[in-house]
């Protein structure tokens, strides 16, 4: 944005090559994209602008005990981030530990096994349910998933799997667990259409190559292609990710919203993006409502420290890879 | 080159000509507030502004939190709340002193899903706080059977769900809660959001009613219109003289007139276990939040014209929708309010 404005104040000279390489186009069509790309870091800068001035009360009143604290209570004026940030992150693990081999293992069908035919059947399905508003996956998952859960998943997996604490407590069907399945079902077609984007881009010497020295099929996949396509793979894994965190409609309608941290994946819990969308509303008193943007604030500092660590891992595995070429 | 700019002008000119002649053709209102009265008040403000010329009044259910907000900070004419504002609120508003003029009742009903009763189910106050802060845990507890003789009640775990959403029903039942027990007042307290000893949240009354209705054996409460509009199940509670009330309109507006005498001037009470034999416990009004100065003499006029209108013609639309109208004493002391408008 500073280039614009300082265009125009060069010496004569330099104003007039300038003029030369902007009737050739090249320049404006430079300052016109550099304009577009500043405004993605003037949103960022802004959000977190906001975010921070409109958190200030809380965040001098609570400091750093806002993110160990458990207690939300309005009334009382105490809030603690606790329950929200554990809930957020046991929610999104719960769908990624679903959705990642679900999604890469249909990718790899979809782009290396499937017959042509089925595969853009299939994909244009997947696409079809990528662009469903996530309030309908929560009327689906409160009307239909959440009865199944209670009448037949979890009593079930209390009776095998009881001895573990996280199957264990009383069943209401609403709970973590819902909210991770919601999450693994609305994340799984992001995974499957970028995973599959990431193995079709891998070249067909590679595959030839590995038949040539004696793979299989599979061991040619699974050896060479699939390795080849990682960076793609944990783009799709990251993205999924983040939809999961950030996921609001859905996930409230079958958290159970209880701000309360326990072991089992029956009970209810809470999320951050839940929690906002719930209070925001209603929330009379300055302190209140500091509290509530800075979750928002929270919100947004796991979002940067999940994707600064996949960019590490990312940097990291590459570097490995490219030291066995 | 000199054709663009006179094009712009010429944009710019009619943009400005509408712009005027709108302002002048009708006075246009602006409100934002409380959910529980959207729909009477959608209904009000569309009959008052049939009649050709009549003020234009463009109502934005937002919430209560939110449309204070909106007042305090001047965004809106005029505001509305489901709980009346403190008195810090009041003095944050700067430009005008905010007058509350309650427009209709509502009253919020304890619903359930217990296996094997079909009937009504009797509570009282404080058995209603002790099962929602989770002491009564059972259905057959003998706190329960003690005042619903002859029901049969199942041995099994009461699962109590609340609303998730910061909400007016919220404040109203656990106002109520509080008046009642004074365990509840100290340790939760009222209102629109509290800190619930445990259970199940859910968004909306519509959340609320799916998972009262998925969950066996479970408990909340709603609106009474809410209820009435969906034919839910729900029980009675003993009223401040002792008897077992089910919630309906004129009950709910018997507590307002069983509440009118102790009124105070400025209508900001809360009228929940309100004495009467009649009146239902869990009560509440629903107010708009008027400035006391417009300094618009037209958007003035538009307020006090249409105040008049809602407490005499307004009334008569409030049954049809499942609102309890206000009183008769209410609305004689609301009309004396009107005066302070200037």
């Amino acid at each position: 944005m500073a280039t614009t404005s300082a265009a125009p104040a060069p010496s004569h000279g330099r104003a007039h090559s300038f003029l030369g390489r902007l009737r050739n186009g090249d320049e404006a069509a430079h300052l016109i994209t550099l304009m577009f790309a500043c405004s993605v870091l003037a949103i960022a800068l802004l959000l977190i602008y906001e975010l921070w001035i409109h958190s200030s009360l809380s965040r001098r009143q609570f400091g750093f005990h806002f993110f160990f604290t458990q207690v939300w209570d309005p009334i009382a004026g105490q809030f603690g981030a606790l329950p929200f940030i554990y809930g957020t992150l046991v929610t999104s693990i719960l769908a990624l530990v679903i959705a990642v081999p679900l999604g890469l293992g249909a990718a790899i069908y979809l782009a290396e096994l499937a017959p042509a035919r089925l595969s853009n059947v299939l994909t244009f399905l997947v696409e079809l349910l990528a662009a469903v508003p996530s309030v309908i996956y929560g009327l689906l998952a409160f009307f239909s998933l959440v009865p199944i859960l209670r009448n037949y998943v979890e009593p079930f997996l209390k009776s095998t799997l009881g001895f573990l604490p996280i199957f264990q407590g009383p069943i209401y069907g609403v709970g973590f667990l819902a909210a991770g399945l919601i999450l693994a079902i609305m994340t799984f077609p992001f995974i499957i259409s970028i995973c599959r984007e990431a193995l079709l881009e891998v070249p067909r010497e590679q595959r030839e190559a590995a038949l040539a020295l004696g793979a299989t099929k599979w061991e040619s996949t699974w050896q060479v292609v699939v390795p080849y396509a990682k960076l793609g793979i944990m783009g799709s894994v990251f993205l999924g990710l983040a939809r999961a965190l950030g996921e609001t409609m859905a996930v409230t309608m079958v958290i159970g919203n209880d701000p309360r941290i326990k072991a089992s994946l029956f009970a209810p819990g809470y999320t951050i993006a839940a929690v906002i969308a719930n209070e925001f509303t209603e929330a009379t008193g300055d302190l209140y409502l500091n509290s509530l943007i800075e979750l928002g604030l929270v919100l947004f500092l796991i979002t940067m420290i999940i994707n600064a660590g996949a960019r590490l891992l990312i940097i990291a595995t590459t570097k490995k890879g490219s030291a066995r070429d | 080159m000199t054709n663009k700019h006179l094009h712009l002008l010429g944009f710019a000119a009619a943009g400005m000509l509408m712009i005027g002649t709108g302002a002048y053709a009708a006075v246009k209102l602006q409100g934002a507030g409380a959910t529980f009265p959207g729909a009477i008040y959608s209904k009000w403000f569309d009959e008052f502004q049939k009649p050709k010329d009549a003020p234009q009044i463009n109502y934005n259910p937002i919430g209560s939190g939110g449309g204070i907000r909106q007042l305090t900070a001047g965004t809106v004419d005029f505001g509305a709340s489901d709980m009346p504002m403190s008195d810090e609120a009041i003095k944050a508003v700067k430009k005008y002193h905010v007058l509350h003029f309650p427009t209709v009742l509502g009253g919020v009903v304890p619903t359930y899903n217990v296996e094997g009763v079909t009937g009504d189910l009797n509570f009282t106050g404080p058995l209603l706080a002790d099962i929602f802060s989770g002491k009564v845990a059972k259905w057959n507890d003998p706190a329960i059977a003690k005042v619903n003789a002859g029901v049969k009640l199942p041995s099994k775990d009461i699962t109590l769900v609340h609303r998730s959403d910061g909400s007016g029903t919220t404040f109203v039942f656990t106002d109520y809660l509080s008046s009642v027990s004074p365990e509840w007042k100290s340790k939760i307290g009222a209102g629109a959001t509290v800190n619930w000893p445990g259970g199940l949240g859910a968004k909306g009354s519509e959340g609320v009613a799916g998972q009262v209705q998925g969950t066996p054996n479970s408990i909340s409460y709603v609106e009474l219109f809410y209820a009435i509009q969906n034919k839910m199940p729900y029980g009675a509670v003993q009223n401040k003289s002792g008897k077992f009330l089910k919630a309906s309109l004129e009950t709910v507006t018997a507590a307002a007139a069983g509440a009118a005498q102790a009124m105070p001037e400025d209508f900001r009470v809360s009228i929940v276990n309100a004495p009467g034999a009649n009146a239902y416990p869990i009560s509440t009004f629903t107010w708009l939040l008027i400035p006391d100065k417009f300094e618009d003499a037209q958007k003035k006029k538009a307020v006090v014209d249409f105040l008049r209108w809602m407490l005499v013609k307004g009334q008569t639309y409030a049954s049809a929708l499942s609102y309890a109208p206000l009183p008769k004493e209410v609305v004689a002391k609301e009309e004396k309010q009107i005066a302070k408008i200037q």
